[in-house]
């Protein structure tokens, strides 16, 4: 992970007065990776990708790209283009100059010049938009012109900062595979910054969760979603039920839990170290769980309790159940493959199932 | 009827007020060119004639010539300096966080509020000490404190209304700050940079407080003028002249306004 990482960030710290924006991240990307930095707004993954182009400097800590230590290297020299939030786009050029904007030094014929534009035009799908002013374009094309005017300079990593943001949903979806396809052809490094977890989790190879400047979590989409390292990662990606409960024996790689609602479970230890006694948290996702009117046979845990709400959503329902000793009702998203239970008129008992696998064990807060 | 909101109404109070206003505003301004069309040497009713001798006489007077390219030349020189001394100032007050911002807004402001005369007597005290010699140069440097605080506030929306992300955007492309404000920041703040260059050689073709402090033996316009009040006789050129200058500077004003319309709308977020 060392040895043939492309982006390299050390020990990054980054102080705003005293506000500290970063807080010692270290990340390695490799060459020809999706990689997001996902967070809320604050969580200082802006200004984590701002230090990558260069228009802040780390506090501390060393910024290596392709080897090369970035520090004393201004925007203007590094070999790293960026797509801007609110797309950057020069207002008093036309397209064919915006997208040519970067070609000035490579001193090109004209004729080679626009037969470069025109490729990029082709790429982005908007052949014959060199003449339009950028007034004239709406928020879905300006942005492609953005990726277009980054990608003509074949950076080595292209920045992207919440580019699909300003978008309508379904622009933004359609976008988003149209993205990944782009970084599939082009095959280069991409570095993402988006605040929408879905948009993370469909477009990236790996992803770290930022918040208040720190890493909370760097893995693969699917890393993130099943194996959470913390209840805050858990609760940000997706929902997640926690249920507190005490460790009650650890018998090699299985440990025994008494969880509030649940009764006692035995689970994989997995990553989190634990001795008999911690205070830790079980959490299940929503549609790990599975619902039934009868005791559900088989294997795996099992408990009864009652259907207190429930809202249909067509493909899918929610349902939310009450166990006995819980204040919070348990969420759970069922599937509505071929018998929908009937929605929760009044209360009425209901079971709960699920496998052992799914459950997910996490330090107490 | 209803369909108009309360803030919308027509208030008739208020136009007439609005129209008096301006009247009382400008009559007195159009006196000038009424009497320098007037053929006699008096200013006073009844008119007795339409004449254009006073403008034709005035082309035939060399000192009028003279008096009035002191001031071309000073105006441009002027405008030239104040409005790139703006830009930087313009740049520097909205892109770069530094302490002291606000106050030194205010100083760079100070010369509108502040009586001009204090500012005269001040640089007159200056370049005697000195020993620099009262000419057209120190009247060019008395007007760039004149105009500087017009430059800046011509300048600033224009600055403040387009897109940091502009010129980030060109440096990550690879241009380094040289080329980034010759190919992005000049062109989105260039009306702002026309408007700037023909306000301030508007206001220092009419300044006279400065120039009367500062002016050497080559007098400017204004100073050519007042000295021109002490004759009788003149006074009809006087006033035929007065009104060639009263044309030029609404001219040059409005157009500069015209130019630089829009200049918080029409450039934000680089639409």
């Amino acid at each position: 992970m060392t040895s043939d990482a492309f982006i390299s960030i050390r020990n990054v710290d980054k102080f705003f007065g005293k506000f500290q924006a970063i807080d010692d991240v270290s990340i390695d990307i490799g060459h020809g990776e999706f990689f997001s930095l996902l967070g809320s707004s604050g969580c200082g993954k802006t200004t984590l990708l701002r230090m990558l182009a260069g228009f802040e400097s780390p506090s501390s800590g060393e910024i290596y790209i392709d080897g090369q230590p970035m520090s004393e290297v201004p925007p203007h020299m590094r070999p790293v283009n960026m797509v801007f939030q609110s797309y950057a786009i020069f207002p008093h050029l036309d397209v064919r100059d915006n997208i040519a904007y970067g070609l000035r030094k490579q001193k090109l014929p004209k004729a080679k010049r626009d037969e470069m534009v025109d490729e990029m035009l082709e790429l982005i799908k908007l052949p014959g938009y060199g003449d339009r002013k950028a007034n004239e374009l709406s928020g879905g094309q300006r942005q492609r012109i953005a990726l277009a005017r980054a990608l003509i300079l074949r950076p080595k990593v292209l920045l992207l900062d919440e580019p699909l943001g300003a978008l309508d949903k379904q622009l933004r979806e359609q976008m988003q595979l149209e993205l990944r396809d782009l970084q599939r052809t082009v095959g280069i490094t991409f570095v993402f910054v988006t605040h929408d977890q879905e948009e993370a989790l469909t477009l990236s190879d790996r992803i770290a969760v930022m918040s208040e400047g720190r890493v909370l979590q760097m893995d693969s989409p699917t890393g993130l979603y099943e194996r959470p390292s913390s209840r805050r990662v858990a609760s940000f990606i997706g929902t997640m039920n926690f249920f507190d409960g005490t460790v009650s024996g650890v018998n090699g790689t299985s440990v025994e839990v008494a969880a509030e609602g649940l009764g006692t479970l035995r689970l994989d230890r997995r990553e989190t170290a634990v001795a008999e006694g911690d205070k830790v948290q079980v959490a299940i996702r929503p549609e790990k769980l599975g619902i039934s009117d009868s005791r559900p046979e088989g294997e795996g845990g099992r408990i009864e309790g009652t259907l207190e709400n429930s809202a249909y959503l067509g493909e899918r329902s929610h349902h939310y159940v009450r166990l006995d000793g819980l204040e919070k009702p348990v969420a759970v998203s069922a599937q509505n493959k071929e018998n929908a239970i009937a929605t929760a008129d009044r209360a009425r008992p209901i079971w709960l199932s699920w496998n052992e696998e799914s459950l997910v064990l996490l330090a107490g807060d | 009827m209803s369909s108009e909101s309360y803030i919308r109404r027509p208030n008739r109070p208020l136009q007439v007020y609005a129209i008096v206003f301006l009247i009382v505003l400008y009559v007195p301004v159009l006196f000038i060119p009424l009497f320098s069309f007037n053929d006699s040497i008096y200013v006073r009713f009844p008119l007795e004639g339409f004449t254009v001798k006073w403008y034709v006489e005035l082309f035939h007077r060399e000192a009028v010539w003279n008096a009035f390219m002191n001031s071309v030349k000073v105006g441009a020189v002027v405008s030239v300096l104040s409005t790139a001394l703006g830009i930087f100032g313009a740049k520097a007050i909205t892109r770069y966080r530094f302490p002291g911002r606000g106050p030194l807004v205010g100083f760079i402001m100070l010369p509108l509020v502040v009586p001009l005369i204090i500012f005269g007597v001040a640089l007159l005290v200056l370049f005697s000490q000195m020993g620099v010699p009262l000419s057209l140069y120190t009247v060019t440097i008395g007007h760039m404190i004149v105009c500087l605080p017009f430059s800046i506030a011509t300048l600033l929306p224009r600055f403040e209304g387009f897109d940091p992300s502009l010129e980030e955007a060109s440096a990550d492309l690879g241009e380094n700050a040289w080329w980034t404000f010759w190919r992005v920041t000049l062109p989105m703040v260039f009306p702002g940079v026309i408007a700037s260059l023909m306000l301030c050689f508007t206001v220092s073709f009419d300044e006279f407080i400065m120039a009367f402090f500062l002016t050497g033996t080559q007098p400017t316009l204004p100073m050519y003028i007042w000295g021109q009040l002490r004759f009788p006789q003149e006074f009809p050129s006087v006033l035929a002249l007065s009104s060639f200058i009263i044309a030029a500077s609404f001219a040059i004003v409005f157009v500069g306004l015209w130019i630089n319309r829009g200049a918080h709308v029409s450039t934000i977020k680089g639409d």
